[in-house]
């Protein structure tokens, strides 16, 4: 088992010792030593957003977090399924309402039969349907629900204006965005 | 002045009062250049809160001179000097230490009427509250030192930063506020706090109206938190009432500490859209009404989901 001792580290440091952790074992429970209650919740929030399981052991203001990454195994698992990178609010280039007609009807679609993707990215004028006014907004909250990932590009939602406007999913950015491509078994462009 | 304000004011005549204030601090982001722009406009940004006019400026530097490129230092002061132009703030001269650690800030003195003076206190029920720049700096600083802030992210923190709160005061003096502070290291509801202190009113934040730079809400959940956003919130905690419906984000971000952060202006209701709309018009793009101060839970702060 991997002990990593961040005791007496400024914040950011003990995120990254585990960050670094985590990255160098394959799949074991690894346990992190802090002895403030800021560096203790910083390496829960950033385990957790690693998809990992976080316990805590406190101990007269040492903490003990064991972090296991069952999170992340399953998630190694469902990059088998496709990742679907919608990079348009239409399928094909052709007349525009037809385009968004088949659009909407691919993605009410997706709902009805397995397996469903992964992930969907929404990138460039794709982000037109996780924010306001999109006709997809049950189906894509469906999805989620079921276990699909939905990301929209950040910049794009800024660019479009539309970053309040988000309904569904998260926002990504571009780093994370090609990390997944890159280590997806599949990828479906639209 | 019988409570701390953001700088100190000295009455010379009826009509003129002189504002002083002093500010220094190390890196927050990796271009000296970037870093000189955003000392000065954080330094400044006291005088502007309380609706003073900055005219002269004194550098302080620390800088080690054994261990680092004298380049840096130049770079930083240029950038530094550059956003003083911009001010219309003359350098009057400076004074540099040799020091492990690099800092760099100013000393600066500007003038106000005495009568016109903008303090924190003064908002009545009603007022609405508007906040000039989004937060999330404390957070992104915390990323760039983790190496973990896009550079996309960094770079629009940075210029968030770095840009005056100039404008911001001016319009605000023109239109007329009631009160005014601006958001630094105890973060928007610290610095609220300050405002409705000891009064018989209390304030009202809607989570959905707070700007956010991009990027903040994901590095937060990746734990890039700062320690002063927890020692914000065990401060400030007794005092801030979080409602349902309010993700835990936004209940964090509201004591992210800043740097070089927005005004926070309290302004009759009648005249809020007005000083919206200028703001606007004058480029002051992030602008927004994010609460408002109440007759109930005095000396509180009640955040909820939004406005109803």
């Amino acid at each position: 088992m991997k002990i990593v001792d961040a005791r007496n580290l400024p914040c950011p440091e003990p995120v990254l010792k585990t960050k670094q952790a985590l990255e160098a074992t394959s799949g074991e429970t690894i346990t992190i030593l802090v002895n403030t209650p800021e560096a203790c919740q910083n390496v829960q929030r950033f385990a957790r957003s690693q998809g990992c399981t976080v316990e805590i052991l406190e101990k007269e203001n040492e903490y003990i977090l064991e972090i296991s990454r069952t999170g992340i195994k399953e998630e190694q698992e469902k990059s088998f399924a496709p990742i679907l990178m919608i990079t348009s609010d239409q399928l094909g280039t052709g007349d525009e309402t037809l385009g968004q007609l088949l659009l909407t009807t691919f993605i009410n679609t997706l709902t009805e039969v397995k397996p469903r993707p992964a992930k969907m990215l929404f990138i460039n004028r794709g982000v037109m349907l996780t924010t306001e006014g999109s006709r997809v907004l049950d189906t894509l909250h469906q999805l989620e629900k079921e276990g699909v990932q939905i990301f929209s590009c950040g910049t794009c939602l800024n660019h479009y204006q539309l970053k309040d406007k988000l309904k569904v999913g998260k926002i990504t950015n571009m780093y994370d965005t090609v990390s997944s491509l890159l280590t997806a078994e599949r990828i479906i462009r639209i | 002045m019988e409570r701390i304000e953001d700088a100190g004011v000295y009455k010379l005549t009826e009509e003129l009062a002189i504002i002083q204030t002093v500010d220094f601090f190390t890196p927050i982001v990796d271009d000296p250049f970037t870093f000189g722009q955003i000392a000065v406009a954080n330094s400044l940004s006291d005088v502007y809160a309380m609706g003073g006019k900055p005219l002269t400026a004194l550098n302080i530097v620390c800088f080690p001179i054994q261990s680092m490129d004298i380049l840096v230092l130049r770079e930083i002061l240029k950038g530094g000097i550059e956003k003083m132009k911009e001010a219309d703030v003359v350098l009057a001269g400076g004074h540099s230490v040799d020091d492990q650690e690099l800092k760099y800030g100013l000393a600066v003195t500007g003038i106000i009427h005495p009568g016109r003076v903008l303090r924190k206190e003064g908002s009545q029920p009603g007022d609405r509250l508007i906040l000039t720049k989004p937060l999330g700096t404390g957070i992104i600083s915390t990323a760039i030192k983790a190496g973990l802030a896009s550079p996309e992210v960094a770079e629009k923190a940075a210029r968030t930063m770095a840009t005056l709160n100039r404008k911001a005061s001016e319009i605000m003096l023109e239109v007329g506020a009631r009160s005014c502070t601006d958001i630094t290291g105890f973060g928007l509801a610290g610095h609220a706090a300050e405002m409705i202190e000891g009064t018989a009113t209390g304030i009202v934040l809607y989570a959905d109206s707070i700007p956010v730079l991009p990027g903040t809400r994901e590095l937060a959940e990746m734990g890039m938190i700062p320690g002063g956003l927890y020692r914000n919130r065990d401060y400030r905690q007794p005092i801030v009432q979080i409602n349902t419906g309010v993700s835990e984000f936004m209940s964090d971000i509201i004591f992210d500490p800043q740097t070089s952060g927005g005004l926070l202006i309290s302004i009759a209701p009648e005249k809020a859209e007005i000083l919206l709309e200028r703001l606007h018009q004058a480029g002051v793009q992030e602008v927004s009404l994010i609460g408002e101060v109440t007759a109930s839970s005095a000396g509180r702060i009640v955040v909820v989901p939004g406005r109803t």
